[in-house]
């Protein structure tokens, strides 16, 4: 969000306040006063980019049981740790075959710019991983610089056509986004400029506003058929992907593979968005860590845990976190705010610039105003060429490089020769609330809160 | 963490040397696993009889005499079936001329709580915990003939120390696997396995790797088959001896951390954890004596 | 659980003047989609015995023409370009979904989302559609001879829709920049959409798309709706029309 009052200068620091015996309240503390004085100023509800801020169980709840003398460990860099997985092979003849199990989540152009797009293809594919397009269709920029380019098909079908379709190694049904399960998109008027505004069918400068369920088929019946058409269309060669927001992480998965989806998408309310509202994004959907067991139970009772595969998102950011999500039974990940931090968001060199949009360097999440200082969410030409795609591209794959190199570290250590031998009993948890929701005992006890009885 | 010895006996003439050579190989591997210790043998005249299937049940006593367990089961099978029992050492052995699956109802039927350790024609399984060598004296494998024979002594890792824990795994008729390492997967393929139905009777992660073999055979793999495709499935590290009623089998994982090495002349074939195991064997000095290859399979059939 | 089988590669030999026909009570709709796919230009084809089958001609990007004949299922010439398909008969949920263009004619009644998301092209259906016609539309023509259902033209962005029957409720809620012309009568208007005035560029337009359609319908019968834009930039005025 956007401080509309800023503090007087020479205000009082917090400690200060706290001499004075001023006592902040928990339930109405300075941010939720902010929120009401700003519904009150304007009656429009708050409406910001990035995903969940508020602090929810996460894969930091969750420890590594490295091999000691039970097990043993792999060698560094010497013995082979494979982290190369093969995306949609259930019925598709072409499925990915990717060198990292880490992939690029779905942002549109128009939410970024092209040369952030651009900057995402070139980064992802010196990895030999994907990249993934949004709402809003593919870019030429795109196609040119991804090895491997999955093409979201969304309710809005904004930019959306057969020769793309084609071109496209992937196409991912989207139902929904862990930061809004239930929710359409939106694309403030500042980002609806003539290019994005004629790939979208859409005036200049409106206010632009996405469906939230699909216009031609609703529910896994008729998502059946959807599916059977999509693969008539390609000739059976491009792998289907179908992602939910996570919420019934147990049913929507168990309906996606029963749809005959090659691979499953699985967003937790940590992932990102440009622009929703802040109270759909704190208040919907459930963590990721809550989420992957679930999904993983639906598949393993289908009998096809590892046959469909499952990419999970929302909130990876280091390699643990990678290596945490396939423990749990995940075929590899996808990022989203990791890889624009990547590419330089919230960089604290244009910290003058953050400040004087009333944010700061590591807060910026107004994605929705267009007016990002680093070039990327951004459609302003002058704001969009400060960022070079090919110096941006480069420090992602870096970063993409120590996400693996991460994974494949705790996975030698636990004595596994590919990062998707991980298991849950890799596994230990730090506090109840994680040891439950992701399945695991709670760190030195044999107890997993809830696996005994119902739940 | 564990020591093997199996011994396959080419030359007819030594079968009635089989136990004396198996029991002093496994003097030699005593130190690697003291916890417990299990013996596969084959072909034993007086445990196994051709047109016979014979039961391992772990344990001397199980709940009843011998006569009543005798009638017991006889009262449950065809009258030609000739049902008899004996016990040997820590074992109870249930022979009777009908198949394995029959025998198994009959015997499961007549002591619900009876553990079986080992099913076939040819093959008798003997486990109990304590020090191996009493183990091995206390079933008499020193007078024992036979075509092959496979021990394990076990140093427990993360499962419990008991006798049914210890190895070989015997899962299918006249199968039996012994393995020394850690699998590091193997919870994830017992949850596959257990999918496809497979029955499991304990936590360890050998047993995963013996109802992985098994589950192969029965979809028709060769045993080299099955173990090219263990190799794909099960990670972590691994030595592991399989037999079958004529074959035996070793592999070890592609890192190949835990340690084999094999003896084979004209008349025996000998792998065992460490050479001296091997030392006192017949002819040993002119034997081919190699360490196996990583990854790779290598099979024996009589 | 749906069970698909991924077909072996087919090639279909076509001439390029007699109609191939190609047989649903004993061929796929993989071959058939499969020969599409791999048919030139000029090509004529006939499907028989369709049965309410889903995906038929499906993809098709050569400017061919494929009479399918009797009733279709779902997504019939969905995502079509440039070729001609005709129904002759009713078809199924999404017909000719995201076409881009070319034209796709049903003989007999639509069901609902006909012509949903369509970029271009032309789409006639003689007799009814159902509800959601022309939702999201992006450029497609539409005319339906009956009457639509309720939620046409949902969020319509650009492209026409001639209705010559009466339309449901909540015709061209959240519209854009689309044409609506009804001939009968409309049970209700979605939030920002309203009537407009029925110009001469109108009149034309329509009487070019009725002729299209084969159709001898009086334009100066028709009323025209559109977009109010009083949506196009949030406002707390306009809160309960979100």
């Amino acid at each position: 969000m956007t401080i509309t009052s800023v503090p007087a200068a020479g205000a009082a620091p917090l400690q200060d306040l706290a001499e004075l015996g001023l006592r902040e309240s928990a339930t109405f503390d300075r941010a939720t006063i902010a929120d009401i004085q700003r519904a009150a100023a304007t009656g429009v509800y708050d409406i910001r980019g990035w995903g969940a801020k508020r602090k929810v169980p996460h894969f930091d709840d969750l420890l590594f049981l490295g091999a000691s003398m039970s097990r043993y460990p792999l060698e560094g860099y010497r013995e082979k740790c494979d982290t190369d997985v093969v995306l949609g092979d259930r019925y598709a003849s072409r499925p990915l075959h990717l060198q990292t199990p880490v992939t690029i989540a779905g942002m549109s152009f128009g939410a970024l710019s092209a040369n952030a797009k651009e900057a995402l293809g070139r980064g992802a594919s010196e990895v030999g991983t994907s990249t993934t397009t949004g709402d809003g269709g593919m870019t030429p920029e795109e196609r040119g610089q991804s090895k491997h380019l999955v093409y979201q098909y969304l309710p809005s079908r904004y930019g959306m056509n057969p020769d793309d379709l084609r071109k496209a190694d992937a196409i991912e049904i989207v139902l929904g986004q862990g930061a809004k399960p239930g929710g359409g998109g939106m694309l403030l008027g500042q980002k609806i400029t003539e290019r994005v505004a004629g790939m979208r069918t859409l005036p200049v400068g409106i206010d632009q506003r996405s469906a939230s369920r699909h216009p031609d088929w609703t529910g896994p019946d008729d998502l059946e058929i959807k599916i059977g058409e999509l693969r008539e269309i390609t000739d059976w060669k491009t792998p289907i992907y179908v992602k939910i927001g996570a919420s019934r992480p147990y049913y929507d998965t168990a309906l996606a593979v029963k749809s005959g989806a090659d691979v499953v998408v699985l967003d937790g309310m940590q992932g990102g968005t440009a622009a929703t509202q802040q109270v759909f994004i704190e208040h919907v959907g459930i963590p990721i860590l809550a989420a992957i067991p679930q999904a993983v139970q639906a598949l393993q009772e289908l009998g096809m845990h590892r046959k469909v595969q499952l990419i999970v998102s929302g909130g990876i950011r280091t390699g643990a976190d990678v290596a945490k999500a396939m423990a749990l039974g995940a075929d590899a990940v996808a990022i989203g705010t990791a890889a624009l931090i990547a590419l330089g968001d919230n960089d604290p060199r244009y910290a003058a610039e953050y400040s004087a949009l009333g944010s700061a360097a590591g807060f910026y999440d107004d994605f929705q105003d267009g007016r990002d200082p680093a070039g990327i969410t951004t459609q302003d030409p002058e704001l969009s060429s400060r960022l070079d795609p090919v110096a941006a591209g480069r420090r992602l794959a870096n970063y993409l490089r120590v996400l693996t190199m991460e994974a494949q570290t705790i996975a030698r250590a636990c004595g596994k020769s590919h990062l998707h031998n991980l298991e849950p009993e890799d596994l230990v948890a730090l506090s109840i609330e994680a040891s439950a929701m992701a399945r695991v005992p709670l760190a030195g006890t044999s107890w997993i809160p809830g696996a005994q009885g119902s739940f | 963490m564990c020591g093997i010895a199996a011994l396959q006996l080419r030359n007819p003439s030594l079968h009635p040397q089989m136990g004396s050579l198996l029991s002093s190989m496994l003097c030699q591997i005593v130190d690697r696993g003291p916890d417990s210790a299990g013996l596969a043998v084959y072909n034993t005249p007086g445990l196994v009889s051709q047109g016979t299937s014979t039961l391992s049940l772990l344990g001397a006593d199980q709940g009843m005499t011998t006569a009543a367990l005798t009638a017991g089961v006889a009262a449950l099978l065809p009258s030609d079936a000739a049902a008899a029992v004996q016990v040997v050492g820590d074992t109870t052995l249930v022979g009777a001329a009908v198949g394995t699956d029959l025998l198994v109802k009959a015997v499961t039927e007549t002591v619900p709580a009876a553990t079986i350790i080992g099913r076939g024609e040819h093959v008798a399984v003997m486990k109990s915990v304590g020090h191996p060598m009493e183990i091995a004296a206390h079933h008499g494998l020193e007078a024992m003939a036979g075509s092959q024979g496979l021990s394990h002594t076990r140093m427990a890792t993360e499962s419990a120390v008991t006798a049914g824990g210890s190895h070989p795994f015997s899962v299918a008729d006249d199968l039996c696997l012994v393995h020394n390492g850690s699998f590091s997967n193997h919870a994830t393929v017992r949850r596959g396995l257990k999918r496809e139905g497979v029955v499991f009777d304990s936590e360890n992660d050998t047993e995963v790797g013996a109802r992985y073999v098994a589950s192969r055979l029965q979809q028709g793999d060769t045993l080299e088959e099955a173990l090219v495709n263990l190799g794909k499935v099960l990670d972590g590290f691994y030595t592991l001896v399989v037999t079958t009623a004529d074959s035996m089998a070793v592999v070890r994982d592609p890192i190949a951390c835990k340690p084999a090495i094999i003896a084979e002349t004209e008349d025996y074939v000998a792998m065992a954890s460490e050479y001296r195991a091997l030392a006192g064997l017949p002819g040993i000095d002119n034997a081919r004596i190699f360490e196996p290859e990583p990854g790779k399979v290598y099979t024996w059939s009589l | 659980m749906v069970t698909l089988t991924a077909p072996e590669s087919l090639e279909t030999a076509v001439t390029a003047e007699a109609p191939t026909v190609v047989d649903l009570s004993g061929s796929t709709v993989r071959s058939l989609n499969q020969a599409l796919h791999n048919a030139a230009d000029g090509q004529s084809w006939t499907v028989a015995n369709p049965g309410g089958k889903h995906s038929l001609a499906v993809g098709i990007n050569a400017d061919v023409s494929v009479t399918i004949d009797g009733h279709a299922g779902y997504y019939a010439a969905g995502m079509h370009q440039k070729g001609t398909v005709t129904v002759n008969g009713n078809a199924g949920v999404g017909l000719a979904e995201n076409i881009m263009s070319g034209s796709v004619h049903v003989k007999g009644d639509a069901s609902q989302a006909a012509a949903a998301t369509g970029h271009g092209g032309l789409v006639v259906i003689d007799g009814n559609a159902g509800a959601r016609c022309g939702i999201s539309m992006k450029g497609v023509d539409i005319v339906v001879g009956g009457t639509i259902g309720h939620m046409s033209a949902f969020m319509a962005q650009a492209g026409r829709l001639v209705v010559c029957g009466d339309a449901g409720d909540a015709l061209g809620d959240s519209i854009y920049e689309a044409r609506i012309y009804v001939k009968g009568t409309v049970a209700s208007l979605g939030a920002d959409c309203v009537e407009k005035p029925l110009r001469e560029e109108h009149l034309a337009e329509l009487a070019e798309l009725l002729a299209a359609a084969g159709r001898t319908d009086n334009p100066a019968d028709f009323k025209r709706y559109g977009s109010a834009r009083n949506l196009y930039h949030f406002h707390v005025d306009n809160s309960t029309a979100y």
